[in-house]
């Protein structure tokens, strides 16, 4: 499949400079912390709120801290962030799917009504609510974030599954006498995989959007520790000071979730064996 | 009026051009029915879309020409294609139910075609799409103008894609496995009609099928095709007397034709030289590690049914209240051991039904089922296990009863796995072994099922129905979904296996030559009752009941036997 991958790669650029954007992202979500050329934290009065310089190449915030420096490390919590709530989603929200697909009548009305009902409400609203109540930091972001997104797996596990059960595999299996865990976990699972991993890098992108967005409002990541939604909220106060500050965070934003969409849209047609082109 | 010289079609391949068509000529007179034949694969399909200009966008034209009335099809512009298509070309689908729209109604449907390729009022064009319907011999055609596609059986959706193809009095039909999906006496009452509006109409039929017995029924002359090359071709009647290619000659020896029973089935193959010939494989002796025959004279039948019932409650419109609709109705049977059971009847008559309430995929309703003289009818799920170490069973579809994304060794092994039977190593030989007894290569357990045929895959099938050494499989339509000479294949696989392994059938078929050539006994299913149930050789020698008897005439037989049939 890799390789397939990359051979598509090469006949798209958008899908190409996407996975490059991606794995930039990447590569600063980890090793950000090395790569900041001075401290994120230490404050100097003296240069705050400056343009880019020979000093601070993309300038200074209301703190006089190193604007690069904490850029680059503003995605390591986001990141986590955004992850950690795919795991949860996709760990539950597939299950629950092929629970609401497989099991019982009322079990499974159970589970597709309260999907439904989530799926109601914005899930900026809920993240709100939630996080009002708790401690803000990375685990229980990725908890409440990883939470409002499970219906969203679970309506996709849902039908995926709904489809594989009606084919006569199903059946043999059933006939050989297997048991649920067995039906589930082979049968089912590998199955509806590539639905699911397109869910997946959908979801990455939402929830770095959800994060940002609770960042901004001032109840994601707690300063002094950046994010890059947290410093936009910021920035918004400093517009006329350093108009800058609040592009560089916005645009990197943008071009990270943009890039996780691109790719997963293209992974959609390279995983959908209907949409695959010999 | 139809001349194809010398064409040659190849598919686009990221290795290159592979070719899929080579060479092929014919010519198709006015008012001639031409029957084309050959195995899935062999290329006849594609040969048809070519003369119709409707290649898939990977498949090129690489030589010849498709002349009709003496213009050149493939040299033709899209719009001047368009016009020639409908007016003097029409052609007819396999599956009548996914060629309909599904969203407009068939009258809808006629009419569009005939307002595309004629210039009359929308009134006019309803008043002949009437008059269509009642040429096509649909009962009740003006409500058949108003129903949807879904609300008609197969047959009958086959007859509107029919009056549709003749509206606007082509010169040329192109029929693609016109009767394929349809049941035997459908599809009598469907080739009728395409004879007799190929008499009224005057149009030439290019009838493409697998089935030698539609041919033979239908077609004045014939093309045998075989991996995209013409092998043969002759009037209808010197095939069948006097075939003389060899694999023309193969292919209607592998036939299992009615009134011709014999031990084993000649098949298909190809020697080192690329020569096909016809061989009658010899039936494999009972190995000597499988101990003596069991004594099974005068023992309880394996399975029994006793007045067995299932219903379903359906709504005949939603504010309704539900009516009970029998699919199962009072049937019963018995199977004695390393016996085959033949079970026969048309689309709907309920044989799936019963085959899932047998092996208790549903539950039935009353009655009684016995295996090895125990009651299973009522049994829960845990207390079922130990039998379905027992019962086993091959499903229809090869391309979807197996996992697609399991290996051939999971796949084969999973019944095992699932009772937790001997350790990995164990399961690898036994792996092993299931896959020489039904005639794979060992290399085949490390790959997945798409890479392999669907005879190959129905082996995989029967491979895994019999690793717990089950004593009854249950084959439901094994092998419809197979071409002729893989068909006999693995009927004779069946039957060397049932020697083998000491097995007991319960084969489930619509096809009553594929029955009469596997079964002991025969039980004949109309509407949920077993009309018939006997010895094989008596019912097939002298039916009792009405429908048994139409059902055998329906059956498009090769001419010699049938004569000697009636002469009996």
């Amino acid at each position: 499949m890799t390789a397939r991958v990359l051979r598509i790669a090469r006949s798209q650029p958008a899908f190409m400079v996407s996975l490059t954007v991606l794995a930039a992202v990447i590569f600063m979500a980890i090793f950000g912390a090395w790569l900041a050329p001075q401290d994120p934290f230490a404050i100097n009065p003296s240069a705050v709120n400056q343009g880019s310089s020979a000093q601070h190449w993309l300038g200074t915030d209301e703190f006089g801290r190193d604007l690069l420096s904490r850029l680059l490390i503003g995605i390591q919590p986001t990141m986590l962030v955004a992850i950690g709530a795919t795991a949860i989603a996709g760990v539950f929200g597939s299950l629950l799917g092929i629970a609401g697909a497989y099991g019982r009548p009322w079990l499974s009305f159970l589970i597709m009504r309260s999907v439904d009902i989530m799926l109601s409400f914005p899930p900026i609203l809920l993240a709100l609510l939630a996080v009002g109540f708790w401690e803000s930091g990375v685990l229980s972001l990725a908890v409440v974030i990883g939470v409002l997104y499970i219906p969203h797996f679970a309506r996709v596990a849902h039908s995926a599954t709904l489809q594989v059960t009606r084919q006569e595999f199903m059946e043999a299996e059933r006939a050989m006498g297997a048991s649920v865990r067995r039906v589930v976990f082979t049968a089912i699972l590998p199955n509806i995989l590539s639905p699911l991993v397109v869910q997946a890098t959908l979801t990455v992108a939402a929830a770095i959007l959800l994060e940002s967005g609770l960042s901004f409002l001032g109840l994601g990541i707690v300063p002094p520790e950046p994010s890059w939604g947290q410093m936009i909220g910021t920035a918004r106060g400093y517009l006329a000071q350093n108009p800058m500050y609040v592009i560089w965070p916005s645009l990197l934003l943008a071009l990270t979730v943009l890039a996780i969409n691109v790719v997963g849209d293209r992974l959609r047609d390279i995983l959908d064996p209907r949409l695959r082109e010999e | 009026m139809l001349e194809v010289r010398n064409l040659s079609i190849a598919f686009k391949t990221s290795a290159g051009l592979k070719p899929a068509v080579r060479g092929i000529d014919f010519t198709i007179n006015p008012g001639e029915i031409l029957g084309l034949v050959g195995e899935s694969g062999s290329g006849k399909t594609i040969t048809s879309l070519g003369v119709m200009g409707l290649l898939p966008p990977n498949a090129v034209v690489t030589a010849g020409e498709v002349l009709v009335d003496g213009v050149d099809m493939l040299k033709l512009s899209p719009a001047e294609l368009r016009k020639l298509r409908g007016r003097h070309v029409a052609m007819i689908f396999q599956d009548p139910m996914a060629s309909l729209d599904p969203i407009f109604t068939c009258g809808d449907q006629i009419v569009e075609a005939i307002l595309l390729h004629e210039n009359i009022s929308k009134t006019q064009a309803r008043r002949k799409a009437l008059e269509l319907l009642e040429k096509v011999h649909i009962p009740d055609p003006a409500r058949t103008m108003r129903s949807y596609p879904h609300e008609l059986s197969g047959g009958q959706c086959q007859r509107v894609m029919i009056a549709m193809a003749v509206s606007c009095k082509p010169r040329i039909i192109i029929a693609d496995e016109p009767t394929t999906a349809l049941d035997v006496t459908v599809q009598k009452q469907v080739l009728d009609l395409l004879r007799g509006l190929n008499q009224e109409v005057g149009a030439a039929i290019l009838l493409i099928t697998h089935d030698l017995g539609v041919i033979y029924e239908v077609a004045d002359r014939v093309v045998v095709m075989y991996a995209g090359e013409k092998m043969e071709e002759a009037t209808t009647q010197d095939l069948f007397t006097n075939p003389k290619s060899d694999y023309a000659k193969a292919l209607i020896d592998s036939m299992p034709a009615l009134g011709s029973k014999h031990g084993r089935l000649p098949v298909i193959e190809r020697d080192d030289a690329g020569n096909v010939r016809s061989v009658r494989p010899e039936p494999r002796i009972r190995p000597a590690q499988a101990g003596p025959v069991p004594d099974s004279a005068g023992r309880v039948p394996l399975l029994e049914l006793r007045e067995l019932c299932k219903s379903y409650w359906v709504k005949p419109s939603p504010l309704s209240t539900p009516v009970e609709m029998r699919a199962v109705d009072k049937v019963s049977f018995a199977i004695a051991p390393r016996t085959t059971l033949g079970l026969v009847g048309e689309s709907g008559c309920g044989k799936t039904t019963l085959s899932r309430a047998v092996i208790r995929l549903s539950n039935p309703d009353s009655g009684q089922i016995l295996f090895k003289g125990k009651d299973i009818a009522k049994l829960s799920e845990s207390e079922m296990l130990p039998f379905r170490r027992e019962i086993a069973m091959v499903f229809q579809n090869p391309y979807g009863s197996l996992n697609p994304r399991q290996t051939v060794s999971d796949l084969v092994a999973a019944p095992m796995i699932i009772v937790g039977e001997g350790d990995s190593g164990e399961r690898g030989r036994r792996v092993a072994h299931l896959l020489d007894a039904v005639g794979l290569p060992r290399s085949a357990a490390s790959k997945y099922p798409h890479e392999f045929s669907g005879g190959q895959r129905q082996r995989i099938a029967v491979a895994r129905a019999l690793a717990l050494k089950p004593s009854l499989v249950i084959c439901d339509e094994a092998v419809s979904a197979l071409d002729v000479s893989v068909q006999a294949q693995v009927l004779n696989l069946l039957k060397d296996l049932q020697v083998e392994f000491d097995l007991t059938y319960l084969f489930i078929s619509h096809d009553l030559s594929v029955v009469e050539h596997v079964s002991d006994t025969v039980a004949v299913m109309q509407k949920g009752r077993i009309v018939e149930y006997g010895p094989a050789d008596g019912i097939f020698a002298a039916p009792k009941d009405p429908y048994t008897r139409m059902l055998l005439d329906a059956v498009p037989t090769i001419g010699v036997e049938r004569a000697e049939r009636g002469a009996l």
